[in-house]
């Protein structure tokens, strides 16, 4: 992992930076994130974060509208199975990116858009990871262009 | 075998066993047949079989607000293999009450698709059509031309592997005999082996055709919601714009909702006006978790749906490691 020199090393280019929509989970993922703050671990400033009660409570559909209204990839990050707050919120979820996955890479959408993880709250190292992987990915394929919306032409 | 049919119909009424009979009757115009609603014995005379009969009659349970369904009488329904799933699939979603159905199975060997028939003869009116084995023949002001049924079978009864309803209670003649068809999704696989930059292109390609008309939702025996999600104006969820973008979530939004619960009755591919393969995302589903879940929505009345439950270890190659 290259944590801190992604940092340097986007920051240099000062062409585009990547804007990412992080979906965490209040019980794990955001309190991961939380950790990772206050033990001051570098990761790239690119993500903004919604905090859901649960992983199961993102529809795809967030997923999506994301993407339309201009997010360049979107991170989904929930408890590891079987920590649920809600005992089975992320198998349920798991499900739904099972498929929603696929079937955003079968129309097109790039792989590395759109990621998904399971990120405990005394994992703040792995948040920063997790962070840097999807800033990286998403950063190599460039600006969202397909499924957002621009102007209608006509 | 109509007359086999029309007779079990008559049967059920004579015998009171059922209130109403759904089937399918001879359309005003040729190649199509169009459903009918018995509730007379007599009346059994008007229902037919064959290649025409394409519509999905599943849907009649669920559509408008469930109102046949919640009136509990007796009613009957003729099925093919695809809406056979379709009745499993709301016994399953307790839209239905099993014992409340008389569910008479008919052996299908495929539908035809009257779009696919007029672009054989190149958009020219056809007066008659006449099926015989494998082949049919259709008339019109000027020309006559023999088409194999196989050209114009419909898309989704290509590859079809349940071609006889999995739950009925009569069966009219012999259940067809279900060889298997090898490779289920030959077309998906194909798809999947192009670049993105092709996928994406063949994607806004095909679905910029669409006029949002959403005959494709209204006819699809899973879409049964009260308030579909393209109706919501708080929030909406789908943009009213032309823009490709609004369609593709719009198509994606409505496959994502019947994962794991369509049968693949190719009803929306039929009823679109823009001639859109639509089966095209539905079966990518369809693949997706019959590989993952091993699970294939409408045939067994006792499975939980795959979008409704979980296996604790299942695979989870798709989560950052």
């Amino acid at each position: 992992m290259i944590k801190g020199n992604l940092v340097q090393e986007t920051k240099k280019k000062k062409d585009w930076q990547p804007k990412i929509l992080a979906i965490l989970c209040n019980w794990c993922s955001y309190a991961g994130a939380d950790l990772a703050g206050v033990s001051r671990i570098q990761y790239p400033p690119n993500i903004r974060v919604l905090r859901v009660p649960c992983s199961g409570r993102v529809d795809p559909m967030f997923i999506m509208k994301s993407l339309q209204n201009g997010f360049d990839g979107v991170l989904v990050s929930g408890c590891h199975p079987g920590d649920c707050h809600y005992l089975s919120g992320n198998f349920n979820a798991r499900r739904k990116f099972a498929v929603l996955k696929p079937l955003l890479e079968y129309v097109g959408i790039e792989a590395e858009r759109v990621q998904f993880s399971w990120v405990s709250a005394g994992e703040g190292e792995r948040f920063a990871e997790v962070v840097t992987k999807i800033t990286n990915d998403v950063y190599k394929v460039g600006p969202a262009k397909r499924l957002v919306k621009g102007v209608v032409s006509w | 075998m109509v007359k086999a049919l029309r007779e079990e119909v008559k049967r059920l009424f004579e015998e009171k066993k059922v209130d109403l009979v759904i089937g399918w009757g001879k359309g005003s115009i040729p190649m199509t047949a169009t459903p009918i609603f018995i509730r007379k014995a007599e009346d059994a005379e008007h229902l037919i079989w064959d290649e025409t009969c394409s519509n999905n009659l599943a849907v009649y349970l669920t559509k408008d607000k469930r109102q046949l369904v919640k009136t509990n009488q007796k009613i009957g329904i003729v099925v093919k293999g695809c809406d056979g799933r379709s009745l499993v699939l709301y016994a399953v979603e307790n839209q239905i009450k099993r014992e409340n159905l008389v569910i008479i199975g008919v052996p299908c060997s495929g539908v035809i698709d009257k779009k696919k028939v007029l672009k054989q003869t190149a958009g020219k009116e056809v007066i008659s059509a006449r099926f015989e084995e494998n082949r049919m023949t259709v008339e019109g002001r000027g020309f006559k031309t023999e088409i194999e049924k196989s050209e114009v079978l419909s898309h989704s009864c290509r590859n079809c592997n349940h071609p006889n309803a999995p739950v009925y209670d009569i069966f009219i003649g012999e259940p067809v005999k279900t060889e298997s068809v090898g490779d289920v999704y030959p077309e998906v696989e194909a798809f999947e082996k192009l670049d993105s930059e092709a996928r994406w292109k063949d994607m806004v390609e095909s679905y910029s055709k669409c006029i949002r008309c959403y005959a494709c939702r209204n006819v699809c025996p899973s879409c049964y919601c009260t308030e579909c999600f393209v109706d919501q104006n708080d929030p909406q969820w789908i943009g009213k714009s032309p823009e490709i973008t609004d369609t593709l979530i719009f198509h994606l939004g409505r496959n994502l909702h019947v994962a794991g619960r369509c049968v693949e009755c190719g009803a929306c591919e039929r009823a679109c006006p823009a001639d859109i393969d639509l089966l095209k995302l539905n079966r990518k589903i369809s693949k997706e978790i019959l590989e993952r879940f091993n699970f294939t929505a409408g045939l067994d009345i006792n499975e939980k749906p795959a979008m409704a439950s979980f296996c604790e270890n299942e695979k989870q190659d798709f989560i950052m490691g």
